[in-house]
Formats: structure tokens, C-alpha cells, sequence
């Protein structure tokens, strides 16, 4: 299975940008399936961005953020060819983690 | 005179009792009736591949108003659900034509 | 006197004239020209859009307004069918149970041919999907059919879309007065009035390319094809051409037909030959 997470992190030198974009089916819990029973809430609760081993982003999400989630932020202070890690966990416990080079 | 004056007033009597009567005395009878007519028509609309949507959803509620025993309202949403469908056979019906007044030429 | 008869005599010009003026129309009508009606079709948007180059159609509601655009060519950095793009490719590559794979069964082996479907089966009689040209490969390898709507179905026509980006819409009429049946049934499908809100494909997307409905941007029927399957936003997920047909009717309140029933197909094989010349920028992204 390939990751689920996607990135992509570019550097003008000063600032780099990073977007992502991440698999996940991000139910609410609040909908219902073709049967009409209720699919139970599965949502990532945390995902974080790390430089250096410093977290630059963290994110603490709930029920309400939209199926396979998109993300776009900038820090200062990495260099081009620098990595940094990307890693989430959900609220049933399941993670994944992947790491990308600045370009 | 008295006979001329009266006339008038039982044919009121008449019409007001025709009209009155379906709201406080639909029978299961006129409820099948009803829904009969209305599922021959929603069948013919069908068929020209023209059904609405809330044709279906009329007639099931005219269904589930005779199950719970009510039959005044499901004798009204079967006469509905008739009502919606004959407007979709006739809308197939003048779409054959019509439709070429829409067209890019 | 003298004025009523001169206005009587006047509106009788009037009708002849108007007779007169109908009549070629009314021949033309009659017969079947696919060529004039593309170009009519083609015309009227380039007209209603005198901005917008040809190929800027295919981009659908993204061409109608400049907020929307920005806002879609940054989503299309990180687009959001690609994961079912990568699935896709993967689902394309992996062979059946008998060895065999989707190359087998078509042209070129199936890469870069998406501008060419549907198109009119003669052996047949029929309109031929993409869609029903994959089933038909599945069954006839020993595996069971697809949904014609979402999941697979669209992650996979979506890799072969890719593979034939920017390639124009090519579809052929041949010279067999079925293939001409079958454009004119999709063109009266396309035009026909339908669903308690009384609305044709063309009182949205003819009528009202670039209007709001709702919170939507109408997308021009021209081109709108050329970007199937599309991940639509409020799906959450992928759809296909059916899906969307689909969809379409239920919110006019029309019970909707089966996916690949003859109307639908028609339809498509309609709606894909005006859009000849366009390229293909499948898969798409809408909200």
C-alpha cells in the first residue's frame, strides 16, 4: 500500500512552503450508511510536521474536517535538500508517517 | 313561491355534502380507489421514462397513511400522487414536440 | 373599412412571411446534420463567451468565473483525485485472474484513447461507452463487473483519461442510420424538459452557463464531458459520466434511468461528438 500522505515542500530560500494532502475517510460519526446505520467516527486527531526534530506545525483535528484532507502552511529556517516528517494518529489509534525533502 | 325558494337552497345543501364528504369520510374503499388510479398513471409515466421523483414518494406515503389505518390522508396523497404523475405523462407527451424549441441550431 | 382591411391584409403578410421565413428551419429540423449541429452548438458558446479560447471550456465552471479559476489552479497543485489516479494506474497495470490485463482489450493498449469513446458500435447497432467497454473486458476475462458509477469504475477511467489529456475529442458518426438515431435520441434527451421542475440538461448548462445555482457555478454543456470522471467535492470521492447524469435528473426531481441505459448512452454519444476538436482534461476536479 503506498502512503497515504502526500507532500511537497518548496524553499525560496527564505520560506518553504508545504502542502499536503492526506487519505483518510474522516467520518463524523454523524452519517449514515446505505443501510441507514450510523458509520461510526473515524478521524484523524493529530498530524504533525517536524524540522530538525521540532515540530513546525501540529495540528489537533476533530469530526469536522472533510474527507482526505488538504493542508498548506510556510516556516522560516530550512534549507533546500533539509527533510522534514510528516505523521498523524486517529482516533482508533492508526498512524502513518513519511518524511520529504525540501526542494 | 315557497317552491321556488326552496329549490335553490337543497341544491346548496347537496353540493355542500358532496363537497364535505371526502374530508371527515374516506373509506379504505376509496382509498384503493384511489390509489389504483394512481398507480396506473404513475405506471404509464414509467413506462415514457418521464416518472418524477416525488410521484414515488407520494404514492408511499399514501401507502404508509392506509397502513397506520389513516385513510383521509391516505386518500388525499393517492389523489396527488395521480395528479403528479398525469402532469409527467403530459409533460412527456408535449416534450415530444417541444423540446425543439430549446434546441442550438 | 378601409383601415380594418389594410390591417387584416397586413397580418396576412405578416404570416406568410413569417411561413416563409420558418420553413427552411422547419426542413432542417427534420433532418439529421450531426456536422451543422456540432458547429451551431460550438458557435453559440464561442458567442455567449467571446473571452474564452475553445480548449478554456473544458475546465467547465472554473472558465465562467476568475475567483473560482485561483482558487482551482492552486487546488490542481495537489489535486484531489490522485489518489484514485494512483489507484487507477495500479488497477490498469494489475493482471486479471487468467493473466490477461485492460491493454489486451483495447486499442493501443489503452493508453491515450479515452478521446475516442463513446463511440457507435455497427456489428452491434449501439452506442459504446468507456464505461461499458471496461465491464465488457472484465466479463469477458472471467471477472465480475464494476459499479458504472463511482470507486473503481472511476479510478481507473481516470488513468486512461490521464493518459489522454489535451488529445481532442474525436468521435465518429458513421454512415449507418442507427449511429444518426442514436445522436438524434441523445440530442432530444439532452433538450427534453424532465422531473417536476420541468428543466432539460439545457435550461442549466445552455441556458445558464456561468449563473449560480445555489452556491454552484453552472458549467457549459460544451466541453463538459471532456473532464469526466471527476472528483467532485461534494461526493467526497469520484463519479463518473453516469454519476452525474444521475444526479442531475434526481435534482430536478426525475427518477433517475439505470447507468448505461440506451437514453444515457445516447446522450453521451450526443454531448461528446459537439464537443469534437476539445481536448481532453479528464480527470477533473469540481466543487
Amino acid at each position: 500500500m503506498a502512503s497515504t500522505i502526500r507532500v511537497r515542500a518548496t524553499s525560496n530560500g527564505d520560506i518553504t512552503e508545504v502542502q499536503a494532502l492526506i487519505q483518510h475517510p474522516m467520518d463524523s460519526g454523524f452519517i449514515k450508511d446505505a443501510k441507514g446505520e450510523l458509520i461510526p467516527a473515524h478521524f484523524i486527531q493529530e498530524l504533525k510536521f517536524e524540522y530538525n526534530g521540532k515540530d513546525v506545525f501540529v495540528a489537533d483535528w476533530g469530526p469536522a474536517v472533510s474527507k482526505d484532507p488538504y493542508v498548506k502552511f510556510s516556516f522560516k529556517g530550512a534549507k533546500k535538500g533539509d527533510e522534514i516528517k510528516i505523521s498523524w494518529v486517529d482516533n482508533k489509534g492508526a498512524s502513518d508517517t513519511t518524511t520529504a525533502k525540501i526542494s | 313561491m315557497s317552491k321556488t325558494t326552496g329549490k335553490p337552497f337543497q341544491l346548496a345543501l347537496v353540493l355542500l355534502s358532496i363537497a364535505a364528504t371526502p374530508a371527515f369520510a374516506a373509506t379504505e374503499a376509496d382509498y384503493k380507489a384511489a390509489y389504483a388510479a394512481a398507480e396506473a398513471a404513475s405506471k404509464e409515466a414509467v413506462a415514457l421514462r418521464h416518472q418524477w421523483t416525488t410521484t414515488v414518494s407520494t404514492l408511499s406515503a399514501a401507502k404508509k397513511a392506509a397502513d397506520s389505518g389513516d385513510f383521509d390522508r391516505a386518500t388525499a396523497a393517492a389523489k396527488e400522487a395521480e395528479a403528479l404523475a398525469k402532469a409527467s405523462i403530459y409533460q412527456a407527451t408535449s416534450e415530444k414536440e417541444a423540446w425543439k424549441a430549446m434546441e442550438i441550431r | 373599412m378601409k383601415p380594418r382591411l389594410a390591417i387584416l391584409l397586413g397580418s396576412v403578410a405578416a404570416v406568410l412571411t413569417a411561413l416563409v421565413a420558418a420553413s427552411p428551419r422547419v426542413v432542417a429540423a427534420d433532418k439529421v446534420d450531426p456536422a451543422a449541429d456540432a458547429k451551431a452548438f460550438q458557435n453559440f458558446f464561442f458567442q455567449k463567451f467571446p473571452k474564452l479560447k475553445p480548449e478554456e471550456f473544458v475546465n467547465g465552471p472554473y472558465s465562467m468565473d476568475e475567483g473560482l479559476k485561483r482558487q482551482w489552479q492552486e487546488k490542481e497543485e495537489f489535486p484531489p483525485y490522485e489518489f484514485a489516479l494512483d489507484a487507477g494506474k495500479e488497477m490498469f497495470a494489475t493482471p486479471f485472474k487468467n493473466g490477461k490485463t485492460y491493454a489486451d482489450c483495447f486499442a493501443n493498449g489503452g493508453i491515450g484513447i479515452r478521446q475516442n469513446y463513446p463511440y457507435f458500435d455497427t456489428r452491434e447497432g449501439k452506442v459504446i461507452t468507456l464505461e461499458l467497454a471496461v465491464n465488457r473486458c472484465r466479463e469477458a476475462n472471467g471477472e465480475a463487473p464494476y459499479s458504472y458509477v463511482k470507486d473503481e469504475m472511476a479510478s481507473l477511467t481516470a488513468y486512461m483519461a490521464f493518459t489522454s489529456r489535451g488529445k481532442p475529442f474525436d468521435i465518429k458518426i458513421p454512415d449507418d442510420p442507427r449511429a444518426l438515431e442514436a445522436f438524434e435520441n441523445g440530442k432530444r434527451y439532452f433538450y427534453t424538459r424532465r422531473g417536476q421542475m420541468n428543466f432539460s440538461c439545457a435550461s442549466c448548462h445552455v441556458q445558464s452557463p456561468g449563473e449560480r445555482i445555489r452556491a454552484e457555478i453552472l458549467a457549459p454543456a460544451l466541453g463538459i464531458l471532456n473532464a469526466m470522471p471527476i472528483y467532485r467535492s461534494e461526493w467526497s470521492g469520484m463519479g463518473t459520466t453516469s454519476r452525474r447524469f444521475v444526479t442531475c435528473n434526481s435534482q430536478t426531481r426525475a427518477v433517475p434511468l439505470e447507468p448505461q441505459s440506451d437514453e444515457y448512452r445516447d446522450v453521451e454519444y450526443f454531448l461528446s461528438y459537439v464537443s469534437n476538436g476539445l481536448p481532453i482534461s479528464g480527470p477533473g476536479a469540481r466543487p
